[in-house]
């Protein structure tokens, strides 16, 4: 008995995988980033304003991971498209 | 940019509003993936109007008031006045026979009053029990996470006089 592995899938399949893991991964970015916010906004208006520089660098760095992975997730949607265009053809 | 070219040469609508189920279920998670990112972006403008807010904000200055006369307030004893706004209740407390502390009467849990506890020698907020040292006005108990802004006093000519706020 041979066990599939990922290369055995139809590509949609792959492709549906890879997207539910980016959107894990941006899922878990946000929630440290939405907690991020309420925090740099908690130490803002108790007049701590040193928290503000690296908060906001940090939800940047966050930020550009999330929009990476969203162009991960487009690339590997247009693979999938192009991938069914060529089979229908 | 290569990778802000359109993924097919299908038409929009025909690729976001798919016919097959699978195409559907395709579609929407990509939506979603746009939509979390997006979000992302909206925290990370929060972030950057905090940092502008923080960068462009000035130290406040706050009025002289006179508060109070020497002697007016027995030892122990507590009066109510507001500072620096109308809207701002402060709470005044006679420690001992040479010393008067104030601080902000607003609890920096959820805002509610604090008043002095004299047994206890602690200023407390009744909502949560929430208490604060009535020395410095750090949080002895409960959940307030920051010590109450204390209000700068200074004699003159046998007044207490509010110059100042410092915040932790």
């Amino acid at each position: 008995m041979t066990v599939p592995t990922n290369i055995d899938l139809p590509p949609k399949t792959r492709g549906l995988t890879a997207i539910a893991g980016a959107m894990s991964l941006i899922a878990v970015l946000l929630i440290v980033q939405i907690w991020l916010l309420s925090a740099a906004l908690e130490s803002f208006l108790a007049g701590r304003h040193h928290t503000a520089l690296p908060a906001a660098i940090f939800s940047g760095l966050m930020f550009l991971v999330c929009f990476g992975l969203y162009l991960f997730v487009d690339r590997v949607d247009a693979e999938v498209r192009h991938s069914d265009e060529d089979r229908q053809r | 940019m290569n990778w802000l070219r359109r993924s097919s040469s299908e038409p929009l609508w025909k690729e976001e509003f798919s016919v097959r189920t699978a195409d559907e279920r395709y579609v929407t998670r990509r939506q979603l993936t746009k939509f979390l990112v997006l979000t992302s972006f909206g925290m990370f403008v929060g972030n950057l109007w905090i940092l502008v807010r923080s960068m462009f904000s000035k130290a406040p200055s706050y009025p002289q008031q006179t508060v109070a006369r020497l002697g007016e307030i027995p030892v122990g004893g507590v009066k109510l006045f507001t500072y620096p706004t109308k809207d701002d209740r402060c709470i005044l407390v006679r420690t001992s026979e040479n010393e008067h502390v104030s601080y902000s009467q607003k609890c920096t849990h959820l805002s509610c009053a604090v008043y002095y506890s004299q047994e206890d020698n602690r200023l407390e907020c009744p909502c949560h029990k929430g208490f604060f040292s009535i020395a410095d006005g750090s949080v002895l108990q409960g959940p307030p996470s920051r010590p109450l802004p204390k209000i700068i006093l200074e004699s003159r000519g046998g007044e207490l006089v509010a110059v100042d706020i410092k915040t932790s």
